[in-house]
């Protein structure tokens, strides 16, 4: 193991690296938390401008009804939820598809194919703006769910299927001659063989998926225009106009953008890190 | 017809496969991609005629001082990201120890990855706040003012480019902790037997090992860079008097808000030019193993 653990036999001296980490951890978070305690303040104390300090008391329950009933946030918030959720399970059939394809069959073409699935999505998004937001408007998309569910899984399609074709590529060679010599059809190999081994990776680009589609902010605001669609993101920049002083409200909605992705990062965290490293680390 | 069926699904089924995926792709980003530069050679105003103007649109950048401060903030961008992977690098050397709890320690430090980039700069606008804000505080308790640097045209990119580095950091984190775990024991013994310790240590045993990941980090520090929008449009909306745009954002503010589409389409096809060299040497080192049949 590198660094060299700390030895066993000496408390004092991994108390003292412990109480660094924390401290260190501390100033990373700050920031996060003074908007986790700024969303209990009362609006008395955000005009007083303590936003740094402790809370002189805690408004949970009034400042996030507030956030429910006064604003948007609601409605943003489902229709996050509304686009996310149907791309994800896009994005997952299409990927184990292509994945499939592209790690067990060869033919002319396909690792032009790969190169840009993996390419086109390190593209700016801003190349493909004009014609994805024209499209949209002329095929009667623009300002609806559909348009940011098409894109969305159009694009992340892109890094998932490089996800599940090194996934597919790395299962035994065995399992595949065996389906052949079994006669299985594609389809049923697929069906029988693939799907039950790729559970771990399926978990992994959903969770990744989930919060690359929740955190966009570039198409929430070239797609969507009406409050009745726009996601979470595009409506917390809204709001933050609105509500321009009550912070502590701002604060509470910029938490309840947050708390989706963070949970259930916390809940898969292995599979979000192994998604992540994917082409980091061989395997 | 099922005779036929049997004898081509070999080739029938896997192009049934994988059509949906490539149709999807192929049209919404590589097609799209291609049609910009096409636009970038007319004048649209988005909604009439396009008319063919050639390279006007490009010999117009390079008289466009606003394009000239994109290009350099990108450049900004670029060079402050590059602190990105060292500072990740630092923290998992730091993290990477057999201590009770660190495994919770260390999925605090990725918080910041999974935020969206909406919440990082609504959360760093306060940590700029001149009056309110946390570096207000501690530069009044040092008896001094803090300057506005989100209003300073000066110093708004820099301020913006760190707010962008907190995620960025943890997920360089991220790699370089994955890599550390797959280190070989032998080497390090090997180097530990040697008398390697510290920096040499770092160097020349552990820092090869870390090859791919570090290529990894870096093409995606570079690459994130590049593409930055989201943390300018919702910090600074590119102001004070567009100090702070980069090419991206110019892109969006030209095209969404003064209707100039081949323009803005010329300055995106800029950016993809820069960007293509990247993503083209990105590519080359991720799919070499592969042709070398490893």
């Amino acid at each position: 193991m590198y660094p060299r653990p700390l030895a066993d036999d000496a408390p004092v001296r991994r108390f003292a690296y412990a109480s660094m980490v924390v401290l260190i951890l501390a100033l990373w978070l700050v920031p996060l938390m003074a908007v986790m305690t700024t969303s209990l303040r009362s609006f008395e104390e955000v005009m007083a401008g303590n936003y740094w300090g402790w809370p002189k008391s805690f408004n949970f329950i009034e400042n996030y009804m507030a956030v429910f009933t006064q604003t948007a946030m609601a409605r943003y918030f489902l229709n996050s939820l509304i686009v996310t959720l149907p791309s994800v399970v896009g994005v997952l059939v299409l990927s184990t598809l292509t994945g499939y394809v592209l790690s067990r069959y060869r033919f002319r073409g396909a690792n032009l194919m790969f190169a840009l699935f993996v390419g086109g999505n390190f593209l700016p998004a801003q190349i493909m703006m004009i014609p994805v937001r024209d499209l949209m408007v002329s095929i009667g998309l623009y300002d609806t769910y559909y348009a940011l569910i098409v894109f969305h899984v159009a694009f992340q399609t892109g890094f998932a299927t490089l996800f599940m074709r090194n996934f597919i590529a790395a299962l035994p060679d065995e399992l595949f001659q065996a389906a052949r010599a079994e006669g299985a059809s594609p389809w049923q190999t697929l069906r029988h063989v693939v799907l039950p081994l790729i559970r771990p990776a399926l978990a992994a680009l959903a969770i990744l998926t989930f919060t690359f589609v929740w955190n966009d902010y570039f198409w929430a605001i070239v797609l969507t225009q009406s409050d009745a669609v726009k996601p979470v993101t595009a409506g917390l920049n809204n709001l933050r106009g609105e509500w321009v002083s009550a912070w502590n409200l701002v604060a509470a909605a910029t938490i309840l953008v947050a708390i989706p992705p963070v949970v259930m990062f916390f809940l898969m965290q292995r599979h979000f890190i192994a998604g992540l490293t994917v082409g980091a680390v061989k395997g | 017809m099922s005779t036929f069926w049997r004898s081509h699904r070999y080739w029938i089924a896997p192009t049934l496969f994988i059509m949906p995926g490539a149709l999807l792709f192929g049209v919404v980003i590589i097609l799209a991609s291609v049609e910009t530069i096409w636009i970038s050679f007319f004048d649209w105003d988005g909604v009439g005629a396009k008319q063919w103007v050639g390279l006007a649109n490009y010999a117009q950048l390079l008289d466009d001082s606003q394009f000239y401060v994109s290009l350099k903030n990108n450049l900004i961008w670029l060079a402050m990201f590059m602190l990105a992977p060292p500072l990740g690098l630092a923290l998992a050397l730091l993290l990477n120890q057999p201590i009770r709890g660190m495994r919770v320690v260390k999925s605090l430090f990725f918080v910041p990855l999974v935020l969206a980039s909406v919440t990082v700069g609504v959360v760093f606008t306060w940590v700029y706040d001149p009056t309110f804000g946390l570096l207000s505080l501690i530069f009044s308790s040092f008896g001094s003012t803090a300057p506005a640097l989100l209003s300073d045209e000066h110093l708004v990119t820099f301020a913006v480019v760190v707010a962008a580095l907190w995620p960025q950091v943890a997920f360089c984190l991220v790699l370089f902790l994955a890599g550390l775990n797959n280190l070989s024991e032998d080497l390090i013994g090997a180097g530990r037997v040697d008398g390697a310790r510290g920096w040499p240590m770092l160097i020349h045993v552990i820092l090869p090992q870390l090859r791919e990941v570090s290529f990894i980090a870096l093409a995606v520090t570079v690459i994130g860079a590049l593409r930055s929008f989201d943390m300018v449009a919702v910090m600074t909306s590119g102001g004070p008097f567009g100090s702070s745009t980069v090419l991206a954002y110019q892109m969006y503010e030209q095209s969404i808000f003064s209707y100039r589409f081949g323009y803005g389409a010329a300055i995106t096809t800029v950016l993809f030019v820069i960007m293509a060299v990247f993503i083209a040497w990105y590519l080359r080192t991720l799919l070499r193993p592969e042709r070398e049949g490893i």
